[in-house]
């Protein structure tokens, strides 16, 4: 085995030398840390799926730099009137990289290929199912086991009906997400026949932009352009330098060690954008900071008094010094470059002397309470701790005494799920795209009890009518008429009250052209060029 | 001899057992666990929690989960990543050799730095050279490495360009297969041209901040201990005898001093071997102390445990070994005298 690993090594080496003979084109990246492994459907981690994403397509694709979504591996689809059958059209001719772990394909992509990639995250039955002790988290957070009735091949090879239990609109906007990765169920035969199918995660085989060469852990992984459906990449070489330290990957990004990097420091940004070496690109991130409020727990079992908490903290200044300027106010739940965001809002002013007169007739003249604040960095919040002191200060002006309180990351959040809080701090980044990505945080079950992502615990049968309504809607106009009646009902409501929407940067060099931020903090290489 | 190894070994067991219990019991004394902290925002349901905790064993009673630790460790079995899904001693060694050759390299520039310096400071006794050289070890053991690292990398690299800022190897000009993990050994093995200088170029930053705190204290150790030496009647001897001054002290004196030196690199040897977790996380160096810090962040319990066994495994080997050549060197530490 391990003779066979190092021949094939040797192999690619041979490879990569013979194309750094005609002066291969390097694109280096510098990543934050190891993959889990090369499976999307079994990774919910942004490192683990970038690592992966060069290697793989879906059915549907966003557009770089864009929540758009874009045929890709199905060429077209078309949706029955009632909304339950989607039927794919496979492009024809897709190839799949050949040479990785011996691996020779000796067909194209198929209907095969997807249904097996959805059967394995499915069926429990399915030869891969348990391979890799496979957890398929995003397919079961998504609802897809609920969702589906059924996935055949259709007429021919290159046809695939995927049949609903209910219309579901934003499936298409979901099925573009990593989970949703169609993967050879060729390859998947040949290491089952091996004997080897752990190896199926680690070393991966798909229809991608790039074709895996090899994978070092906590060092390095090196993938080379594939000329397959989508074109040739424009680098021949694609590497990411893991690279832990944010310090250290910018020191490697000035250097030109790489020449793209993820996570900087928010200390060093005022830096990179007086480097000239460095473009500093940003983008509106597609997330939310909010602050959640117990609604099951007087007083903020009261709409007045969220709304008055809503009024008595100052945002303003909490975005000038935690986000220094980069970010925005939030007045909806969703970002505003979600389509259906309500313009028409009228934020909450910071008013705290009205919030106080609300808070006297709500009854509320003194409040002991708690404000949790998390330990960790978030993209939507960078200093959770500072934010909360900031709110403590302007509480205390309405005469609510709030006492800081944090627990470790997984802790914090499990005891907010549970509802353990009174306010605390928290947010989310979008998925795909979909404003019902965002606005079903909010959701309550059919029997009316909060759903365990809805850290509020506030239900309204308007919202969670209208949420289920929108799904089952094509016409974007008529979802978007639901979506800002929801973002209406949160605003007279208010069981959160929205912070700010940050902004995300990623450094990249100037010899670099191509890039494109992605809103959904996903990182793309098949369009990037580096001049030399 | 055998008795006297017997004991040794008989006395390594209770330590072995202790680590054991140590080890398992402190992880899960931090808070926060592998399957929630996973989860970010996006939260788990409780059933889901549930089925996901039983796969674990996490589900289970602590002590019966500690037994059943104990049990897969005295059969050999280090566990699986919570994580990565794969063997911990198939990551650790994959790993392990990273480590050990920075080690190497930064014990063996402290040595050869430290030594010498000790020596003349110890001969120049109450001089300038000796003071400025004591303040400079007295630095060096307590220098912050964090911020040593950073100001390498900034001074080196980034202005002076001199050296490269992290990582084991220039990923671009080379690729060679991991055959032994030492890339001083793999980067000749490849017949690459360049690629040993360039593995050489990648280890100097790192190797000069790992070395720093052994190089301090092995130099101020070296010292004391030959001012010692240097007060002997036999040295006294040797110097009325008329041998020149090179001969008393690189030959008769610093033999002698040289015993404490040596038991004080032992104990460096296993502090940088279980303490490069902070020079690995900065240069990006992907060794054991890097794996451990991520397992830490993930609350991966197996790679943890797996790891710190395997550390302190290693460690008491080598004291063992120590041990026994101290035995085979002085029959009085051999008799318990």
């Amino acid at each position: 085995m391990k003779t066979r690993h190092l021949f094939a090594t040797a192999l690619l080496m041979g490879t990569m030398l013979v194309s750094a003979a005609v002066q291969a084109k390097s694109l280096v990246y510098c990543s934050e840390g190891s993959p889990e492994n090369f499976t999307p459907a079994m990774n919910t981690t942004g490192t683990s799926l970038d690592a992966a994403r060069p290697v793989y397509n879906r059915l549907v694709q966003f557009e770089p730099g864009t929540t758009t979504v874009k045929p890709a591996l199905a060429e077209s689809y078309d949706v029955s009137a009632d909304g339950l059958v989607i039927t794919f059209h496979l492009r024809k001719g897709v190839k799949f990289h050949s040479g990785v772990n011996g691996f020779t394909p000796t067909r194209d992509l198929t209907a095969e290929d997807v249904i097996w990639s959805f059967d394995r995250q499915w069926k429990p039955d399915h030869p891969y199912a348990k391979v890799s002790a496979g957890a398929y988290d995003y397919f079961n957070d998504m609802g897809m086991p609920d969702l589906l009735a059924s996935i055949v091949k259709g007429a021919d090879d290159l046809t695939v009906i995927m049949t609903l239990k209910e219309p579901n609109a934003p499936i298409m906007a979901n099925l573009a997400m990593d989970f949703a990765t169609i993967q050879s169920a060729e390859y998947a035969d040949f290491l089952l026949k091996k004997g080897t199918p752990e190896q199926f995660d680690q070393m991966p085989v798909g229809t991608g932009s790039f074709q895996f060469v090899d994978y070092q852990k906590d060092a390095v992984i090196r993938f080379k352009a594939f000329d397959g459906w989508a074109g040739k990449p424009k680098v021949d070489d694609l590497v990411f330098a893991i690279t832990p330290d944010a310090t250290a990957r910018y020191a490697k990004m000035k250097a030109n060690e790489c020449q793209i990097m993820i996570a900087p420091n928010p200390a060093d940004l005022a830096a990179m954008g007086k480097d000239g070496d460095i473009q500093l690109l940003q983008q509106a991130g597609l997330n939310i900071a909010y602050l959640t409020m117990q609604t099951q727990k007087p007083p903020f079992d009261k709409k007045e008094v969220r709304q008055a908490i809503a009024m008595a903290i100052d945002r303003d200044s909490i975005l000038k010094e935690v986000y220094q300027g980069a970010g925005q106010k939030a007045k909806n739940p969703i970002p505003p470059t979600i389509w259906s965001y309500d313009d028409s809002t009228v934020d909450y002013s910071y008013d705290p002397a009205k919030a106080k007169e609300m808070l006297t007739a709500a009854g509320v003249t003194s409040l002991d309470t708690d404000l949790w604040w998390m330990p960790v960095q978030r993209p939507y919040n960078p200093n959770a701790k500072r934010m909360a002191e900031m709110m403590q200060a302007d509480l205390e002006k309405v005469g609510i005494h709030a006492k800081l309180v944090s627990y470790e990351w997984g802790e914090y959040r499990k005891r907010l799920q549970a509802g353990e809080h009174q306010m605390g701090l928290i947010g989310w980044t979008g998925d795909n795209g979909d404003p019902d990505n965002f606005l079903f945080l909010l959701s309550c079950k059919a029997d009316g009890t909060p759903a365990s992502q809805n850290q509020s615990k506030w239900c309204n049968k308007q919202y969670d009518a209208d949420l289920l309504k929108a799904r089952t809607l094509s016409d974007q106009a008529e979802r978007t008429k639901i979506y800002q009646e929801m973002q209406k009902i949160h605003h007279d409501e208010m069981p959160w009250m929205n912070i700010a929407h940050s902004t995300v940067y990623e450094p990249v060099r100037k010899e670099v052209s191509g890039y494109k931020v992605s809103p959904l903090g996903a990182h793309e290489f098949q369009n990037v060029d580096v001049t030399e | 001899m055998i008795k006297y190894l017997l004991k040794r070994a008989a006395l390594t067991l209770p330590t072995f057992i202790a680590l054991m219990f140590v080890t398992f019991t402190m992880i899960r004394l931090v808070p926060g666990d592998p399957i929630e902290v996973r989860r970010g925002e996006r939260g788990i349901s409780p059933e889901r929690l549930a089925e996901l905790r039983h796969v674990m064993g996490l589900d289970q009673p602590v002590w019966k989960q500690f037994l059943d630790y104990v049990w897969a460790l005295l059969h050999g079995d280090f566990g699986t990543s919570i994580v990565s899904k794969t063997p911990i001693t198939t990551e650790f060694f994959t790993l392990f050799p990273a480590t050990v050759e920075l080690t190497m390299c930064a014990m063996l520039f402290a040595v050869i730095i430290a030594v010498p310096a000790g020596v003349i400071a110890a001969a120049k006794r109450g001089s300038i050279y000796d003071q400025s050289m004591m303040g400079v070890a007295l630095v060096g053991y307590s220098m912050p490495l964090f911020w040593w690292g950073l100001m390498l990398i900034l001074l080196m690299s980034n202005t002076l360009h001199l050296t490269p800022v992290s990582g084991r190897v220039d990923l671009i000009k080379y690729f060679y297969p991991q055959v032994t993990g030492f890339f001083l050994i793999d980067s000749v093995l490849s017949g690459q041209k360049g690629a040993f200088l360039d593995a050489v170029r990648h280890l100097i930053l790192p190797t000069i901040v790992l070395g720093t705190i052994p190089l301090g204290a092995i130099a101020r150790m070296t010292r004391s201990s030959m001012l010692e030496v240097l007060e002997e009647d036999y040295v006294r001897t040797a110097r009325a005898k008329g041998l020149s001054v090179f001969r008393v002290i690189g030959f008769h004196a610093l033999r002698n001093a040289l015993i404490p030196v040596v038991t004080m690199i032992g104990v460096q040897l296993s502090f940088l071997l279980a303490g490069a977790v902070l020079t690995e996380t900065i240069f990006s160096w992907p060794g054991v102390g890097n794996w451990l810090i991520h397992s830490i962040e993930r609350r991966d319990y197996p790679a943890l445990q797996g790891g710190i066994m395997l550390i302190a495994s290693l460690v008491i080997v080598l004291n063992f070994i120590m041990d026994m050549l101290y035995g085979l060197i002085n029959p009085r530490i051999r008799h318990g005298r």
